[in-house]
Formats: C-alpha cells, sequence, structure tokens
C-alpha cells in the first residue's frame, strides 16, 4: 500500500475505518465503502474490458482476409474487389497525410485563439461570446461540413489549382485538409485555452519584473511552460483527424490510387469503409474491409501512444 | 381479500389474451420486410404504399441499404426478400443457404452526363468511353472524339472523370457495358460494383456524381437515368452494337429488354444489337427463397409475400412511367410469372394453391 497511490489511500482509509473501534462506523457504512469502491473498480475494468473485446471482434471478423492478403496487405498499392486483390498502402497515406496536413494549417490559428481568449482577454461578455462561437465549431455535424466545403471551398481550390495549371475538379486532400482543419479547431483551442489561463502568475510577473515585453512573455515563458497541454490538445484534434468520415469523404475524391502531389484525389480508410461497406458481397471483400477498421484501430493507438510519449517529454516540472 | 381478488383477475386476464393470441389472425404475417437496391428505392416505395391501400393491412417495409446489404439480409433470412442491381452470380447462388430464385421487376439506364462549356450535343462510342474513363483520352478536343462528332464545338479542355465512390448497382452496370464492348477496359477492370478506377474522382451516390459533374467544367460522368431526367441533366447519345447512335429513354430501354430472357432470368441486357435499344440498360430484380417455409414462416405469409410480388409485375408497372422508370415488357413478364409460379411452400406451389 503506497501512500500516494489513489487507490492506496482509500484502502488505507477504509482499514482504518475498520481497526479504529473508538470512531463508531457501522457495519452498514462499511459496507456501502466496499461497494462503492467496487463497483468504482467493476466499471473501469468493464471499460477496458470492453476496449479488449472491440479489438478481439474485429480480429475475429478479419481473419479469413488477413489469412489471404497476408503480410502484403500492408503495403500492396492496389485495391481491386473485382479481381480481390487488396492492399491498404493508398488509404494509410491519404490518411496521415489528410491528419497531419490538416493539424498543422490548424495549429496556428488554434494557438492564436487560445491565446487571444486566454492570455489577452480571458474575462468579459464578448470573450464568453468568443469562446462559445469556438466551441459551436465543434457541434456543427461533419456532413454539414462536408457538404458546405463541397459547395464553397471546392470551386475556390478548383479556381486555384487552374491557375497553377492543375487540371481538377477541386477534390482532393488539399479541400478535404482544409475543411478537416476548421473542424479541429475547437478540440484544441478549448485545452489549450484553459492550460493558458492556469499558467502560474508568479512566472509571468517574474519574466514582466525582469523587463520582458508582452510577445516575448508569451514566445519564451507561457508558451514553454504549456508544452504538455499544447501537446495534449494538438493529439486530440489529431485523433479527431484520424477517424473523421463523413466530411473526408465527400472532400477527398475517393480515387483508389496512391496520391502523388497534395491536390490529387485520395482516399482514408475511414472513407473507404463508409463507401464500401454497404455494398461488399463476399467474404473476403467484407472481411478486407474489417482488416482496414481494424488497421485504422492499431495505427490510432500507435499515434496516441507516441503522442502521450511526447507529452511527457515535453512536460516541465514546476 | 383483495389480494386475492386482484391476483383472480389477473389470472383471467392472461388467459384471455393468451387465447387471444392463440388465433388463426397473426398481424406479424401481413407485415413484410423487404432491403436492398437503392436504386428502385422510389418505385418500391410507390409500389407498396399502393398495395397496402389496397390490401388494407398488408405493410411492406423496405429499407434501401444497397444492393449487397439487401443480399447480405436475404442470406442471413432476416428480410422476406432482398432487391439487387445485379442478378446474384453463380458463387453467390452456391453460398446461399437455401435455394433462391430472382425475378425482374423494372428496368434502368445508366446515362453519361457531362459539363462542357456551350453545352454541345455529343455522340458516343463505347471505345471512347472506355478511353475516357481507363485515362487514355484525356482531352475533350482528342482526334477520336471530335470524329464522332464534327459538329459540335469541343474546347482544348482536360477531361476530369467522375465515377462512383461508394458501391454501387449504377457501377456495376456501367462496367458491365464497357467490359461487354471493350475488351481493354475488361481485362484492364473488370465489372464490378467497386472496381479499381484507373482515373477520375469519387462522387457518394448519384447526388454526388451529379454535383460534381456540375460544379467542374470539363467533367463527364455516370448517373441513373431517372436521376438525370428529373434534375434536367446533359446527357450523350451513345452508339449501340447495332450501330446506332441512340439517346438514353424510357422507351430505348425498354426496347433492350425485348429479347429471349431465360428461365433464371440472370441475363445482362448491356451492350444490346437490339436496333434502336440504348445500350446501357439493366434490369433491377427482387429475389427471395423458392421454398418458403423456413424459420417458422407460415403460409400466410408466403401467400401475401407472393401475391404482392405478383402484384408488381401486373398492375404495379402503372407506378414506374410516372417516375420515369422503364416497364417489363412481356417475354420479361412472362419470365417472372414462371418464376414466381415456382416458388412453394412445403413444396406446394403457393400461387396455384392460392387461386
Amino acid at each position: 500500500m503506497v501512500k500516494g497511490e489513489p487507490g492506496g489511500r482509500s484502502l488505507f482509509i477504509s482499514k482504518c475505518i475498520v481497526s479504529l473501534p473508538e470512531l463508531e462506523m457501522s457495519n452498514s457504512k462499511v459496507l456501502k465503502n466496499k461497494i462503492f469502491l467496487k463497483s468504482i473498480n467493476g466499471s473501469a475494468i468493464f471499460v477496458m474490458l470492453l476496449l479488449v473485446g472491440f479489438f478481439l471482434t474485429l480480429l475475429y471478423a478479419a481473419w479469413p482476409a488477413l489469412r489471404a492478403n497476408g503480410f502484403s496487405f500492408l503495403w500492396g498499392k492496389t485495391w481491386d474487389p473485382v479481381r480481390d486483390n487488396y492492399g491498404m498502402l493508398p488509404f494509410l497515406i491519404g490518411t496521415l497525410i489528410t491528419s497531419f496536413l490538416a493539424l498543422f494549417i490548424s495549429a496556428p490559428f488554434a494557438i492564436g485563439a487560445a491565446l487571444f481568449l486566454g492570455e489577452y482577454y480571458p474575462h468579459g461578455t464578448v470573450s464568453n461570446i468568443l469562446r462559445n462561437i469556438i466551441e459551436l465549431l465543434a457541434a456543427i455535424p461533419s456532413v454539414v461540413y462536408g457538404f458546405w466545403g463541397l459547395f464553397v471551398i471546392v470551386p475556390y481550390v478548383q479556381t486555384f489549382e487552374h491557375k497553377l495549371n492543375i487540371p481538377s475538379s477541386g477534390l482532393g486532400i488539399f479541400s478535404a485538409s482544409l475543411v478537416l482543419s476548421i473542424m479541429l479547431i475547437p478540440y484544441s483551442v478549448s485545452l489549450i485555452r484553459q492550460v493558458i489561463s492556469m499558467t502560474p502568475i508568479q512566472l509571468k510577473e517574474a519574466a514582466y519584473a525582469l523587463g520582458c515585453t508582452r510577445t516575448e512573455v508569451i514566445m519564451k515563458v507561457i508558451l514553454p511552460s504549456n508544452l504538455s497541454g499544447i501537446s495534449a490538445g494538438f493529439l486530440l484534434s489529431l485523433g479527431r483527424a484520424l477517424g473523421e468520415t463523413m466530411a473526408v469523404t465527400i472532400l477527398i475524391g475517393n480515387s483508389p490510387k496512391l496520391p502523388n502531389s497534395i491536390v490529387s484525389a485520395s482516399n482514408t480508410m475511414a472513407s473507404l469503409i463508409a463507401n464500401e461497406f454497404n455494398e461488399a458481397v463476399g467474404s473476403t471483400y467484407t472481411a478486407s474491409l474489417v482488416e482496414i477498421g481494424l488497421l485504422l484501430f492499431i495505427v490510432t493507438t500507435i499515434i496516441n501512444l507516441l503522442g502521450r510519449m511526447i507529452i511527457k517529454k515535453v512536460s516541465v516540472k514546476l | 381479500m383483495k389480494n386475492r381478488i386482484f391476483k383472480q383477475l389477473a389470472i383471467a386476464g392472461t388467459v384471455l389474451s393468451l387465447s387471444a393470441c392463440s388465433s388463426s389472425e397473426n398481424p406479424a404475417d401481413k407485415q413484410l420486410l423487404g432491403a436492398g437496391s437503392t436504386f428502385g428505392n422510389p418505385i418500391y416505395s410507390k409500389m407498396f404504399s399502393d398495395y397496402g391501400t389496397a390490401n388494407a393491412g398488408i405493410q411492406t417495409n423496405y429499407q434501401s441499404i444497397g444492393s449487397g446489404g439487401g443480399i447480405k439480409q436475404l442470406m442471413s433470412k432476416t428480410v422476406d426478400f432482398g432487391a439487387s442491381d445485379a442478378f446474384l452470380s453463380d458463387d453467390d447462388m452456391a453460398k446461399a443457404p437455401a435455394p433462391v430464385v430472382q425475378f425482374p421487376t423494372c428496368l434502368g439506364a445508366v446515362v453519361v452526363s457531362y459539363n462542357v462549356p456551350g453545352n454541345p450535343e455529343i455522340k458516343l462510342t463505347s471505345d471512347i468511353l472506355a478511353g475516357i474513363f481507363l485515362g487514355t483520352i484525356t482531352k475533350w478536343n482528342d482526334e477520336k472524339i471530335t470524329a464522332e462528332n464534327p459538329d459540335a464545338k469541343l474546347p482544348d479542355q482536360d477531361i476530369t472523370v467522375v465515377h462512383r465512390s461508394d458501391g454501387s448497382g449504377t457501377s456495376y452496370i456501367f462496367t458491365d457495358y464497357l467490359s461487354k464492348a471493350n475488351a481493354d477496359w475488361k481485362s484492364k477492370v473488370g465489372v464490378g460494383k467497386s472496381p479499381n478506377w484507373p482515373a477520375g474522382v469519387g462522387g457518394k451516390g448519384n447526388e454526388g456524381v451529379a454535383g460534381v459533374i456540375k460544379q467542374t467544367p470539363g467533367a463527364i460522368g455516370y448517373i441513373e437515368l431517372t436521376y438525370a431526367l428529373q434534375n434536367n441533366m446533359t446527357f450523350a447519345s451513345l452508339k449501340n452494337a447495332a450501330g446506332n447512335y441512340v439517346k438514353p429513354s424510357l422507351e430505348s430501354t425498354s426496347l433492350c429488354a425485348n429479347g429471349d430472357i431465360p428461365a433464371d432470368t440472370r441475363i445482362s441486357i448491356a451492350n444490346s444489337a437490339v436496333d434502336q435499344g440504348y445500350p446501357i440498360s439493366s434490369f433491377t430484380w427482387i429475389l427471395l427463397y423458392k421454398e418458403q417455409k423456413y424459420d417458422n414462416r407460415t403460409k400466410e405469409k408466403a401467400t401475401n409475400l407472393v401475391k404482392e410480388l405478383w402484384w408488381m409485375i401486373h398492375d404495379g408497372q402503372k407506378d414506374c412511367s410516372p417516375l420515369n422508370y422503364a416497364p417489363l415488357p412481356p417475354k420479361a413478364v412472362a419470365a417472372a410469372e414462371a418464376v414466381l409460379n415456382s416458388v412453394t411452400y412445403d413444396g406446394q406451389p403457393i400461387l396455384s394453391a392460392a387461386k
């Protein structure tokens, strides 16, 4: 029993309750305590089992494809349901490119908005209104983003690409990333704004006392000390971007080929499943789609773990 | 005392309701479930609602989840019938838990729509179409296209190919036509609901493809005839196997189906050699089990199902034209009748017993 560890503390307390006869604690209260603790532990274990069960069911459903496609599935460049030849490389690349590009596009805007709302104007009516508007961005359904992007963003991207002499319809990685970056802003802004507003005031005062300008305080004190919170905000957005289906599928052009430039049409794993699962007939075809889902699950988990390592590394011990 | 009376009343109530259940009228027998093709959704919804009003009590619930979904649901016996834009392949028939029969209900066609400045009337052949969709013909003023269209003003503009991003019966019909008419397409891509498109971008659903075509100058794509007519889209005339340029319409679609139909009705009428027939036409089928006695299905339910399907190929056909579907020609109706007459319950053909 380690002091400071949550389980240890409550266990310690409950043991104290049981062992100190001076404290008149009735047996029913002791029992209630035990039941409460057990049910909390039970819920936590249930969620973990659910995740493991989820993974196992995906594995089971994808088994026929894992056997038929083998390891070459991971670097296979063709997705041909007519000839039962499946490979996921184009979709993996499409997913990673759109998600990271959307993250990079949204990052400066997210940090800017978070600084504005967390550092410059943390209180006040206007600040509240702006904060709510940004959070409303998260409330817009993703399919609405997709259609808005199709009717508003895609024509502009098309004209832009024609000016650069690229023949295109406007659909592609670029349009999808643009709209996706707007969708990611509320997630990172809300988290980053909170950590920025919670920066210890002593740090800022000390910096001002040393003669720092406002910009220097932000760049050299606030942002570096909150690097772990900022990374956590970006990790949250990245997770959202990796799994985003509807908006991406409307804008990305749905081409099964490996993308050769930022403006080419491509496809992502989630969008592929959404498009083809309904009509998939044939055990290898359906199982291959489940295999794509399984691999998306694994990729997202790996990126999450990497993200957590980064957050740990950059967190500043105050 | 009160408790005892309450208990006796409860027992009496349960007995009465149970006896009501055991009567021969089971409402579940009048509720039929179907699933499948999105192409057929508008016409099936109208037909089922018309049949329901005429035959009070029969409710048909149709879910348009796609042809693949319909077939899957039928195989797992969760629906009474499935609807598909492609007939079952030999593989699928072999994998079915029990023999499945299918019959056509109406006809659809796939048109090639385009967005060229000036909206010229364009004529295409299967070779040009295959070249465009394979990515070998990339400009609107390519010699092959201008040779077929000497009068049309075709600009020096890149062709943007638009196909379906989701698996679809429309893609099946289109690739079926291209495979039959062009050997290059057949070897490179083949037939399928989600083929490996060598060129172009994908739109989701007919509306997605139509949207991209309308927004992209120089785009070309394929959509259902019903959709194109209802949305006033420009489409091309195609040269059929008989050598005539035919514009897609309900009449030219129906003409293709006038040929002989095999007994199991599994026939593709694409690339037809009928004189004025439009070459990218296809039936759409309904599938059901040949032996209707499975999984506690009652004879009444099976009879209700087969009677409704019979109505669909006779009186129901009048719903087709107002919704821009082509009705079945007589030979197709005869073949469908034969299929429905072969559906049995416990070995006895249902329709002859009902008459």
